[in-house]
């Protein structure tokens, strides 16, 4: 030290754990590597040209918005790969490329830059892109691929390089030509709620089936998220109440009449409950953050799940419990202040 | 059963595991630092009134006769730190940047660290007011960083009644291993201590809480205890910030002391070991506080220890002693997340200084928006929701912290502000918040 020194002074605490925003993103997009891998091997080079297409258009939706707005690009932050990797994996593999860039970039702009960017949107934004994809194009995006098709590695889906807002090709020759015996291009939510036919739970949780692109291999899905609650990433209250609360709840209804309400294990394994509870639900804009809001969070989705695949007349209720959970949030966050060290009650007068 | 009692046993549910860094001088025993060439003993180095000096310029004083008187109840006298000279009565910095009056004091070349000051007393044989009176007479000031008059919290508030004494034996900070120390070398003076404070509240018993990163401390004092049954030593597992007293009366007896209360509203009184083994040193010869163990460490000092060091020694000699790394960014007054950063090397250690921390890299991550990780309410051990007070006081919402948010709460340990992902400064957000609530209320 020479006479010269000059010593920052700053207010305490003096030291900062490693945890940044950057960290926990990087590991999300890390988690969710595996999951887009087996998507991939599942679904063909139809899927991996949709990731791609959702994952550079919601970056070049952000930097463009970082752009307008005069701020600092915010790229750097990897929210928004991850919400490009999470819309394409809640996508039906065949989907028309330019469609999931179009949802990438209403997830993005509208879904989150619009509220100022990170951390201060209300809906997980690759659900509101999903949403107006819904919304959008109803016919294609409840049109799947079956799983494993010959030459998925050689040949698009023949939809997936549609021109924009021209009518896609009819895809139901191509998916009779590449079926693979055993396999069907309707999912199996969808199969129970139209056809009455439940698929054995414990084939779904191996994942080799039709549905959105990422949402198949539930055991995969587990693996990943748990590997980001070890690590701290993210919290383990909100996807523990939702899958238990769905997992009880359609318990009661199975309970209550079998053959109509498939059980426990089917609704757990199928649709996108697992990738939903795990890397959606766990969005923590979305979440309430205080111990007690956060079960209540994950138990009010959890709920609305099964009620919507249930009692409503779509076959997939993941998306909008999780939205629903989203906007009621802020409010659950207001009633379940917890009670601080101390605190004296308030005289009743 | 091990498991059980990790699920069942006496513990800190929020709060944080923060790297220690203990280990580099936790084995260390305390060095006595040499005097320097000046002392600069400042009059306030305490919560209260600041002493009122009792020497003039140039008078010769001799190392642990009283130099300056009490300025009232919530007061403390100060005790010569050396033989030597006062050079002069003026204005010298203070860790928090105002200049506050000192007594200058060069020592004489090769003066004795003996202290020859004093006369025996007998404890035995006072009142709880004597007690009182003789401790404010020592100077002793809460020496885990609060520096509030000791004697004061030995005075039983009217119409309470103290039934535990609790000894706070955490040193929940990083880097600070000088209570550690002092608990494996002077075990015996800290229980005297303890038992001059429960005659002096009339308490029947005391709890010394330690964290198990110190078992040796345990077992030192365990051993020094022997068969005693007034006092009780227990190793509670180790998190931040245990040491601060609210959350040790919770971890230790499951007691709440009340939203801006004093722990007497519980029936306890909590003390520093340190503290108390300066009472039990100090009080039966009726000595005065002249030196403090300090701990010294850091990525940038060569000789890291604790080190005995004479009240008003300048960071620049202790640094000096202890030696510094060509680059240091920033020197630290006790430790890593409650500590004050200090902009000058001519201040002087204090009573209230627990250690000097000497950082190398000087670095802040990229702010961003608050993501709502919940990370800062996992962590507040006061159990606040430390990301909407933030939200709130972006918005400068300070009255609505206060009000719904219980913003008063906040006693600054840090948590909130270290676990941030996205590096907000939490706590000086509500430093400001707090600061112009009172300015707020001192305008209307």
């Amino acid at each position: 030290m020479t006479a010269t020194t000059v010593l920052a002074v700053r207010t305490s605490p003096h030291a900062h754990s490693t945890r940044s925003v950057e960290k926990i993103m990087a590991n999300v997009v890390f988690a969710l590597l595996p999951i887009c891998g087996y998507a991939i091997w599942l679904f063909g080079i139809s899927t991996l040209a949709l990731l791609l297409a959702t994952t550079a258009a919601a970056l070049g939706t952000e930097q463009m918005f970082c752009r307008a707005s005069g701020k600092g690009s915010t790229i750097g932050d990897f929210s928004a790969v991850i919400t490009g990797l999470l819309l394409g994996l809640t996508l039906p593999p065949g989907l028309p490329l330019w469609m999931g860039a179009l949802g990438a970039f209403i997830a993005v702009g509208p879904g989150k830059m619009v509220f100022g960017g990170l951390g201060f949107n209300v809906f997980n934004p690759a659900l509101v892109g999903r949403a107006f994809l819904q919304a959008a194009f109803p016919v294609a995006i409840t049109t799947y691929t079956s799983a494993k098709a010959v030459g998925r590695f050689t040949e698009f889906v023949p939809s997936t390089l549609a021109w924009p807002f021209m009518k896609a090709a009819p895809i139901t020759e191509w998916v009779a030509r590449t079926k693979v015996d055993g396999f069907t291009g309707a999912t199996p939510l969808m199969l129970q709620k139209f056809d009455h036919v439940t698929t054995e739970p414990w084939s779904m949780f191996l994942g080799e089936r039709a549905g959105s692109a990422g949402e198949t291999a539930p055991w995969l899905i587990l693996l990943c998220g748990l590997y980001l609650i070890i690590r701290g990433m993210m919290s383990w209250r909100v996807p523990a109440a939702m899958l238990l609360s769905s997992v009880v709840l359609a318990q009661a209804f199975h309970m209550a009449d079998a053959a109509r309400y498939p059980g426990p294990l089917f609704v757990l394994f199928s649709g996108g409950l697992m990738l939903g509870a795990m890397f959606m639900a766990t969005d923590p804009v979305g979440q309430p953050v205080t111990p007690r809001g956060m079960w209540i969070y994950g138990i009010l989705m959890g709920t609305l799940t099964v009620a919507i695949r249930f009692l409503g007349g779509l076959a997939e209720g993941v998306m909008y419990a999780i939205l629903l959970g989203n906007a009621l949030s802020p409010l659950i966050d207001n009633l379940t202040q917890p009670k601080t060290y101390g605190e004296r009650r308030k005289a009743v007068a | 059963m091990p498991l059980l009692e990790a699920i069942t046993g006496k513990r800190l549910w929020r709060g944080l595991h923060v790297p220690e860094h203990k280990d580099e001088t936790a084995h260390l025993a305390i060095r006595r630092m040499p005097f320097p060439p000046l002392l600069v003993v400042p009059l306030s180095q305490h919560n209260g009134a600041p002493a009122v000096p009792l020497v003039r310029e140039g008078q010769e004083i001799v190392r642990g006769e009283p130099i300056a008187k009490a300025g009232g109840f919530v007061s403390v006298p100060m005790h010569a730190p050396a033989t030597g000279r006062v050079q002069r009565i003026a204005l010298a910095p203070s860790a928090k940047g105002e200049l506050t009056e000192a007594i200058y004091i060069t020592p004489y070349e090769s003066a004795s660290q003996e202290v020859l000051y004093g006369a025996p007393q007998d404890i035995d044989k006072m009142t709880p007011d004597e007690i009182v009176l003789a401790v404010q007479e020592t100077g002793v000031v809460g020496l885990g960083g609060a520096a509030f008059p000791t004697h004061v919290k030995l005075k039983v508030p009217a119409g309470r009644k103290i039934d535990t004494v609790v000894v706070n034996g955490c040193e929940c900070e990083p880097y600070l291993t000088a209570d550690h120390r002092v608990m494996v070398e002077q075990p015996g003076e800290v229980l005297h201590g303890a038992r001059v404070a429960m005659r002096a509240l009339g308490a029947e018993r005391a709890v010394v809480g330690v964290e198990d990163n110190k078992m040796d401390a345990v077992a030192a004092l365990k051993k020094a205890n022997g068969s005693a049954t007034d006092i009780t030593i227990e190793a509670v597992p180790t998190k931040y910030p245990q040491g601060a007293e609210k959350m040790l009366v919770k971890v230790l007896l499951n007691r709440e002391i009340p939203s801006a209360g004093l722990p007497s509203e519980v029936g306890l009184a909590v003390f520093n070991v340190a503290t108390l083994a300066q009472i039990g040193d100090l009080l039966p010869s009726r000595r005065g506080l002249i030196e403090r163990v300090v701990t010294i460490a850091g990525p940038g000092v060569t000789k890291p220890g604790n080190y005995l060091v004479a009240l008003g020694t300048p960071l620049r000699w202790a640094l000096a002693q202890a030696g510094c790394t060509s680059h240091v960014s920033q020197v630290i007054l006790g430790g890593p997340m409650m500590g004050v950063a200090t902009g000058s090397l001519d201040v002087p250690v204090t009573k209230g200084v627990t250690g000097i921390l000497v950082l190398t890299q000087d670095e802040t991550g990229r702010m961003h928006p608050c993501i709502k990780c919940a990370a800062c309410v996992e962590a507040c051990p006061m159990q606040l929701n430390p990301s909407r007070l933030g939200l709130l006081a972006r918005k400068d919402r300070y009255e609505e912290m206060e009000t719904d948010f219980h913003l008063m709460d906040c006693f600054e340990c840090g948590c909130c502000s270290y676990v941030c992902p996205s590096n907000i400064p939490l706590v000086q957000y509500f430093r400001v918040a707090k600061q112009m609530n009172r300015e707020r209320k001192a305008r209307a």
